[in-house]
């Protein structure tokens, strides 16, 4: 999840040319769910998807930790605060899983943290939204973990092993998150009528942002033909979206909360929820960089990236030095 | 008295568990604020599990302290509805987080005393405590390991990174005497066999200092004017501001279950 397929990436023109027969055997191990591991051959433009996607789901992770961590010294309770912070480390170690899957591809973690800082790497737009009160905490983990958790199990079977294996690991952690952020709503919905005024808030402001964590609507998504026919996506952008929506919409119900969505019905006929259109303007503007959030996000990040680099300096010439002592 | 805050019966037992509480809660906190923030990826995930060590070792502390001091007081009562005032932690652990080495000096300094502190309380005579210390020790060698390797690299490392060390050690110091207070009402848990007495663990905890210390190529600081008040809720300017945010939501909208 929080891979939007957001950079468009001149493909075509980079492409090198292969010879069509090992291209061939290898849409034949593709098709036959074999995994590719590090050390197979692979098309340069499956390598460079994989690249693109996982470390923006990387990035997602670590940005993600941000909107979240700022209410772990505001939790209500020291149960929901061990939980949140627990909660925000698990991330970070997706992000770590990830980066090192991303490793296995021939690109190093500083280079893609670079292109994170630099701009030109995307991160999901979710992250760009704020959390205004403690029930964003719980709506984060029911809906932005319940919607990392329909992209991501899928990709437990991505054709490429290091990051089918990673996403496993990660699938385990984002559901218990979910239950967390549900089980959040919930104590929320039982309490007072402040408290249940706090949830459906939340769920009005992260409703339509968390329909398009998914991405742009198949009609108009890049990358997709390809993705598809190597098996790293195996449900289009709305095919999830609605399997989303269609989950979520009677644990809304459970809760007694509504969906901010008038146009919201069961259609009898295809068994699924129809949902209103989505403003994909706002989309549009959150990955430009105008979301509510863009600019603090980055700012946090660049200014951990600054203020640690005399930690990582220093622990690089404690190593280096210790070399020399050991050789010594 | 902030409104809502609640009266704690101070039994010397339930101090004394308080301030242990306190001290775990408030260093816990401090570490959860670098969440997001920290210098490199595997910090963050070290610094958040400290943190969460130092919390749960709270949260086991504040139900003890409930269940002696048998007034319905539960952890989010003594976390969340007690003033300034009313905390008893060390001054050392309010200290805000500053740079990462001072971060860290701070956790060194603390966890160089808490693991043998632990270790100890294991033979106390009160069994949750005792139980409550046997995890507790555990987890503060995994404290004082990792912050003796960072102090090492850093006094090692650049020039920046020692001056900076040393900065945080000379600054933090005065807050150490405090860790080896005692007063009437310890005592008395001390005489009991239930608390121990923190003068036995001065030898131990100067040993763990000098030590990493002297592998930094750091001295250890001249001995000088110590500091103390945390234990009777005389704190440092910084714990009112640290309480005010944690406490937010307990304050603002009171009575609720979350
Ligand atoms: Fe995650
Ligand atoms: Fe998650």
């Amino acid at each position: 999840m929080y891979t939007q397929a957001l950079n468009a990436g001149p493909e075509a023109a980079e492409r090198t040319i292969e010879d069509a027969a090992i291209l061939a055997r290898f849409q034949e191990r593709i098709d036959a769910e074999e995994r590719i591991e590090p050390n197979d051959f692979m098309p340069a433009a499956y390598r460079k998807t994989l690249i693109r996607q996982i470390s923006q789901h990387a990035h997602s992770e670590i940005v993600g930790m941000l909107p979240e961590g700022n209410w772990i010294t505001r939790a209500p309770s020291l149960r929901r605060k061990a939980a949140l912070l627990a909660k925000v480390q698990d991330e970070c170690g997706h992000g770590l899983y990830l980066y090192a899957a991303a490793e296995t591809l021939g690109v190093s973690r500083e280079e893609l943290i670079d292109q994170l800082l630099s701009g030109k790497a995307k991160y999901s737009s979710i992250f760009n939204y704020p959390t205004l009160s403690w029930a964003d905490i719980g709506a984060i983990g029911w809906l932005v973990d319940g919607a990392a958790i329909m992209n991501q199990i899928p990709l437990c079977r991505c054709s490429y092993g290091p990051y089918a294996r990673a996403m496993i690991r990660v699938c385990k952690e984002e559901s218990f998150h979910q239950r967390q952020g549900y089980e959040i709503m919930l104590a929320l919905v039982r309490g007072s009528e402040a408290q249940r005024e706090m949830a459906q808030d939340a769920l009005n402001r992260w409703w339509w942002p968390c329909l398009m964590m998914f991405g742009p609507p198949d009609a108009d998504s890049r990358h997709s033909e390809a993705s598809t026919r190597w098996k790293i996506k195996r449900f289009s952008n709305d095919e999830l979206r609605q399997k989303f929506v269609d989950a979520t919409v009677p644990q809304a119900r459970y809760l007694g909360l509504t969906i901010p969505d008038p146009d919201l019905r069961f259609n009898e006929e295809t068994g699924h929820w129809d949902y209103g259109a989505i403003d994909w303007e706002e989309f549009r503007q959150v990955i430009a960089g105008n979301g509510p959030c863009n600019a603090d996000r980055m700012a946090a990040r660049r200014k951990a990236h600054e203020d640690g680099a005399w930690v990582r300096e220093a622990a690089c010439a404690h190593a280096a030095k210790s070399r020399v002592r050991a050789a010594a | 008295m902030a409104s809502g805050s609640i009266r704690v019966a101070e039994t010397p037992f339930v101090s004394y568990l308080l301030r242990r509480a306190d001290d775990a809660l408030v260093l816990g906190h401090r570490l959860s604020e670098w969440c997001g923030h920290a210098p490199m990826m595997e910090e963050e995930m070290a610094l958040a599990n400290m943190g969460l060590d130092l919390i749960g070792q709270a949260r086991a502390l504040y139900g003890h302290a409930g269940a002696v001091e048998a007034a319905g007081h539960d952890e989010d009562d003594f976390a969340y509805l007690r003033d300034e005032r009313g905390y008893r932690n060390l001054l050392l652990v309010e200290q805000r987080n500053g740079d990462f080495a001072r971060t860290i000096v701070r956790q060194f300094l603390y966890a160089a005393f808490a693991e043998p502190y632990w270790r100890a309380m294991m033979a106390s005579r009160d069994a949750t405590l005792a139980a409550i210390a046997a995890k507790a020790e555990k987890e503060m060698t995994y404290h004082v390991r990792h912050c003796a390797e960072w102090i090492v690299r850093l006094g090692d490392g650049t020039a920046e990174s020692r001056t900076r060390t040393i900065a945080a050690l000379t600054d933090l110091w005065p807050f150490t005497g405090e860790l080896f207070e005692v007063d009437e009402g310890d005592r008395a848990v001390i005489a009991d066999g239930i608390g121990i007495d923190p003068e036995t663990l001065r030898v131990p905890w100067r040993r763990t200092v000098a030590h990493v210390l002297a592998e930094a190529g750091l001295e250890v600081p001249k001995e000088g004017f110590m500091r103390n008040g945390g234990r009777i809720g005389r704190h440092s300017e910084h714990l009112g501001h640290l309480l005010a945010e944690m406490q937010y939501l307990q304050r603002s909208m009171p009575g609720e279950n979350w």
